[in-house]
């Protein structure tokens, strides 16, 4: 039997966030040239709130777009479920520094993913991740730059991101034995 | 556990056996890929190291230029065999033909085809994906999709939408296509033209006849008028094109007699001034170029999805186990 236990709630989930904005205007030097980047799909309602943190917090306007990386997948030959592939809508890119957010970094390959769409769009001056969960798992020399929770997790576990948006509420679970 | 094989099953032979659901899947999944030809870099990996071959057995331009830069912007590796100039004309059989191209490790054909039911022969001959982009007079596909994709953008919907086919009915598989399509997804069809060129049997399949053009125009919310084969005249089909123009031309002058703002489609190549005037076909209601561009979209679609790229239901999507 799977078991579920809630490591952030929607308080933990806000302040992680907030603290994740805050890391991004330090590390970017303000808000200039920065492209905040979903990942279809809970990426890119972080993505909105991160914006709506930073421009409150500096008074930008920060551009943002949304990334589907589906038609990028090197699995496509695998027998298994795969999301429908979403809309794909990006602001300029060129020159700009370009923030990947997404909700949980494993493997990497939906990064590596992101990164090749990213360079068919245009030529960032430089790109960093943004991710809500890092738990670990890799497969691929990727690595987040910022980070809102690292969760050590096991090869059967499965984190869920849950956002209002798109669930009705702010949570992160991890899922013990959710495959065997 | 969503396979391709349950999306869509090996071939696309037309419309007819596909269920709405399949038909739905299609129309969804080229919705995504319309943005990918506004691109500066019109072009994603998702069909990189696939070989196609597109087999035309018939002339074509639209249908085959389309395919192709569909392929193209999914990566994939593209072949072009017209007829004349190969083996078949050397008397080569199709299985044969079909056989060859497979012994050099292909994954899909495209193919066009003069008799019916040559899409559905080779699917089951072959171990490749096999898309029907026209045989004979009984389906095709593709353009029956891109015209549903074409008025579903513009209504919004297709369920309770009144689309007349006027024209060469019988002859006509772009008409057998749209027909089994917008009947599935809940559209009325209405079928309009000269009794010559109607299919005797064309009330079973589902559709309203509309003996006069004037009636079609009042019926219904778009006109898709097909293209009058010139060479049915010979055939004694009809007296003379004039005559044809005079009694079911679609003309300004006419539709100006309509309820509605009627959508105007043609699937191409048009006769202007036979079975569309000129007015009509570059009017504010013409949506002709717009089903080209959407030509592409849905040809994306449809190779993605036979190539096993595989929906999952949308709630899994984001829920990626491999981040």
């Amino acid at each position: 039997m799977p078991t579920r236990t809630e490591i952030l709630d929607a308080k933990a989930v806000g302040r992680a966030l907030a603290r994740m904005a805050t890391e991004i205007v330090e590390r970017c030097r303000g808000t200039e040239g920065v492209v905040l980047v979903g990942i279809q799909r809970r990426g890119v309602p972080l993505a909105e709130r991160l914006k709506v943190l930073i421009d409150q917090a500096e008074q930008s306007d920060l551009p943002t777009g949304k990334l589907d990386i589906t038609l990028y997948r090197d699995d496509l030959q695998t027998v298994g479920p795969r999301p429908v592939v979403g809309v794909t809508e990006l602001p300029d890119l060129d020159g700009r520094i370009v923030v990947v957010v997404d909700d949980v970094l494993y493997t990497g390959r939906t990064v590596r993913a992101a990164l090749d769409e990213c360079a068919d769009f245009g030529r960032p001056r430089r790109i960093l991740l943004c991710v809500l969960i890092d738990r670990g798992g890799r497969e691929l020399p990727i690595q987040a730059d910022i980070v809102g929770a690292a969760v050590p997790t096991e090869e059967g576990d499965r984190v869920d991101v849950l956002v209002t948006e798109l669930d009705g509420r702010d949570a992160v679970e991890l899922v013990r034995g959710a495959r065997p | 556990m969503t396979t391709a094989t349950a999306a869509l099953g090996k071939d696309l032979v037309g419309l007819e056996p596909l269920s709405a659901e399949q038909i739905r899947l299609i129309l969804d999944t080229a919705e995504p890929f319309k943005e990918v030809s506004e691109r500066s870099i019109k072009k994603v990996p998702a069909l990189r190291g696939k070989t196609i071959v597109n087999l035309f057995f018939e002339a074509s331009t639209r249908t085959r230029i389309s395919f192709e830069f569909a392929e193209k912007r999914l990566s994939a590796d593209t072949v072009n065999v017209a007829a004349s100039g190969s083996s078949v004309s050397k008397g080569e059989t199709l299985v044969d033909t079909a056989r060859n191209l497979e012994a050099m490790r292909i994954d899909m054909v495209v193919m066009r085809h003069g008799s019916s039911g040559a899409a559905r022969f080779l699917g089951e001959r072959i171990a490749s994906n096999v898309i029907n982009a026209g045989d004979g007079k009984h389906e095709h596909p593709t353009q029956g999709l891109l015209d549903m994709l074409t008025l579903r953008d513009h209504f919004g919907r297709l369920e309770g939408l009144k689309v007349a086919i006027c024209g060469d009915v019988l002859h006509s598989r772009v008409a057998r296509s749209n027909i089994w399509g917008l009947t599935k997804l809940g559209a009325e069809v209405g079928v309009c033209g000269p009794m010559t060129l109607m299919p005797r049997d064309v009330r079973e399949l589902g559709v309203t006849v509309l003996p006069r053009i004037e009636d079609a125009i009042q019926w219904a919310d778009a006109l898709n008028i097909l293209r009058l084969q010139l060479e049915r005249m010979q055939a004694g089909f009809l007296p003379s094109l004039r005559e044809y123009n005079r009694v079911f031309g679609v003309s300004n002058d006419r539709l100006s007699k309509a309820p509605k703002d009627l959508l105007i489609m043609h699937p191409g190549p048009m006769n202007r001034g036979v079975e569309i005037d000129s007015d009509v076909a570059d009017g504010p209601h013409s949506v002709i170029l717009p089903q080209v561009t959407n030509g592409v979209a849905v040809r994306m679609a449809v190779l993605y999805l036979l190539a096993g790229g595989t929906p999952a239901l949308a709630q899994s999507a984001g829920r990626a186990e491999d981040k």
